[in-house]
């Protein structure tokens, strides 16, 4: 076991190194950072200044080694745009998107399973039928344009909910958080419905697959010849079964929604790090544009890790075979 | 496929409405796409017939041109209608090569893989797989910032987001049909090996390639709408149907809905239909679901 962890952690390591690469490599392919920090009639003196003080008068591997270093040191630089660190910049954001992506994800997560849940229940019934068709709108629509049609039907025909902002917030430890206030709240229902809506026809179609089949096994014969009531045997043994893909996918999921929500902050104008990582390639803020795809990527190969160690634990196969 | 069997597959499509009716729709919307510089009213992309005197009328409305705008015209004072012709023509072609090029390269990585074996195998598999964990709108939108704006970029990127979907689907029907006796009777003979995978193994992992190909085309679509509505995908000058869209993002406040609206009528009736032409196309393949 301990060889696996091993084994999978220098996988993660290199993956990451990989990433930090083609990062760099990229970021450096686009535009020239310098027209963007020093005005168009600086002088040349100025310009070449600025080029020494941002290091880009060194050759490219000294600059990526210099970024690496900087990286393990928790240093990703300064922003171009802001001229403050970047971890604080993104950090000053995050509260704001992992708000968005928690209520959106918790509530397709309740919501989906218990549509799910009776859909699979009772599969030809009229409202499972309706549920599965709405599901399959929710897979293919794109999610700006959910976003645009719920601006258009809330906000400017119906006007009972904003289109954009986060609202009025209240410091929390210091950080400023939008549902405690019912302003807040307000400015939250719409992009969290709109982030939502994809996630919640993912969980409905799992929840209903789970359902389908356990129904038809043993455990469910037992309990109601055991003459338990029909209520008990979805709340306790149903649920209880479905439950180990759900919360499996809950913990994907939460990643990918937090990469997606780039689209729900940009339509709704919510101040998170995902409109924050838009506005920064507009204009080629490129320390910030390094640091959330590195951090993403961190995020990603993190997950991963942590399943792959998760299953190997299981499952002793995987923890056998090795692979490379 | 023999034209026996095409037949027969067509009759069992034909049972399902609903996949009628959206077949017909795609080939409809794809005539549309195909035709669009002579049917359209306008050429939206000659700026000099512009006028900005014709900009955010709505549907109806007579313009310098002498003609109805029937959906109206955009910020630009392009004719709506024209320009979601013009749109539809470029998002299907997107989604096509996208669609093509990424089902080319991943069948071919995911066919080798399966025959490679080994560490070859496991190491490009495991690549794959850690990409699939990645979501595609971040890895395409990352690829567009850092490749600039162009369709060639564009296509790349869509390429880059979705060609693992292929090389999975691949390698998953490869190592199951390489086990298969064919195969090895095959392989037997002394003609070589590429020859085998591309006359006898390619053709029996197609029916699932098949059917990715045509979710991924319509993803292919609704990825490009996206970025080019995030303001990262196509120029301008060339519009959309994402880019359409998002042009009459900002006069929706104001009620002038239809600029936005129209065209996104159109993205989501060509999506939907394809992913309902593609769902039935699945279950007729999928031998579990076979009566």
């Amino acid at each position: 076991m301990l060889g696996f962890v091993i084994q999978r952690f220098l996988q993660a390591v290199l993956v990451m190194v990989a990433m930090s690469v083609i990062v760099f490599a990229g970021v450096h392919a686009v535009g020239n950072p310098v027209d963007i920090v020093i005005p168009p009639d600086a002088t040349q003196d100025i310009r070449e200044e600025a080029i020494r003080r941002l290091g880009l008068d060194r050759p490219l591997w000294e600059q990526y080694l210099i970024f690496a270093g900087n990286l393990l040191e928790g240093d990703f630089g300064r922003s171009f745009v802001y001229n403050v660190p970047v971890l604080e910049l993104i950090a000053g954001r995050l509260p704001a998107t992992l708000e968005l992506v928690l209520i959106s994800v918790i509530s397709a997560t309740i919501l989906g399973v218990a549509l799910g849940v009776y859909a699979g229940y009772r599969p030809e019934g009229w409202l499972a039928r309706t549920i599965m068709a709405v599901s399959v709108l929710g897979f293919s629509v794109p999610s700006f344009w959910v976003g645009l049609i719920l601006i258009l039907t809330f906000a400017v025909s119906l006007g009972w909910l904003p289109a954009g902002g986060r609202g009025e917030t209240v410091e929390i430890l210091g950080v400023p958080w939008s549902f405690v206030t019912l302003d807040g709240l307000a400015h939250i229902v719409l992009p969290a419905v709109n982030l939502a809506l994809f996630k919640l026809a993912m969980m409905i179609r799992l929840a209903r697959a789970g359902t389908r089949e356990i129904m038809l096994t043993d455990t469910i014969k037992f309990a109601r010849a055991a003459g338990i009531p029909e209520g008990t045997i979805l709340r306790r043994h149903l649920l209880k079964l479905i439950s180990i893909p759900i919360i499996t996918v809950f913990g994907l999921e939460l990643g990918s929604t937090l990469a997606f929500a780039v689209v729900t902050e940009t339509i709704f104008s919510w101040p998170g790090v995902g409109k924050l990582i838009i506005d920064s390639i507009a204009v080629l803020d490129r320390p910030v544009m390094v640091a959330y795809l590195i951090l993403v990527a961190f995020l990603f190969v993190s997950i991963n890790f942590v399943i792959d160690l998760l299953f190997a634990l299981i499952d002793p196969r995987i923890r056998a075979r090795r692979t490379a | 496929m023999s034209a026996a069997r095409a037949a027969r597959f067509w009759a069992e499509f034909a049972e399902n409405r609903v996949a009628v009716v959206a077949l017909v729709v795609v080939v409809a919307m794809a005539l549309l796409a195909l035709l669009a510089p002579w049917i359209s009213p306008q050429d939206p992309y000659d700026l000099s017939r512009l006028s900005l005197m014709d900009a955010r009328r709505p549907p109806g409305f007579v313009g310098s041109g002498g003609y109805v705008h029937l959906l109206g015209t955009d910020p630009q004072g392009r004719d709506l209608l024209s320009a979601i012709f013009h749109g539809l023509r470029i998002s299907i072609q997107i989604g096509l090569a996208a669609g093509a090029v990424a089902l080319t390269l991943g069948a071919a990585l995911g066919i080798f893989a399966a025959n490679a074996g080994g560490r070859t195998e496991a190491v490009l598999m495991r690549i794959i797989d850690l990409q699939l964990s990645f979501p595609a709108i971040l890895l395409a939108l990352v690829l567009v910032a850092l490749l600039g704006q162009g369709k060639a970029q564009l296509i790349a990127a869509l390429v880059a987001a979705q060609y693992a979907y292929f090389a999975r689907t691949a390698y998953g029907a490869a190592t199951a049909e390489r086990r298969k006796d064919y195969i090895e009777a095959a392989l037997a003979t002394p003609l070589p090996a590429w020859r085998v995978v591309l006359r006898h193994l390619l053709p029996n992992c197609m029916p699932p390639l098949i059917v990715v190909a045509t979710v991924q085309i319509a993803n292919s679509i609704s990825l490009e709408a996206t970025l080019s509505f995030l303001g990262l995908g196509l120029p301008v000058t060339e519009p959309s149907l994402g880019m359409l869209i998002a042009n009459g993002f900002p006069y929706m406040m104001s009620g002038r809905t239809w600029i936005s609206v129209y065209p996104g009528i159109a993205l989501i009736i060509l999506i939907v239909a394809i992913n309902i032409v593609g769902d039935q196309v699945r279950d007729q393949l999928n031998p579990r679901l076979r009566r």
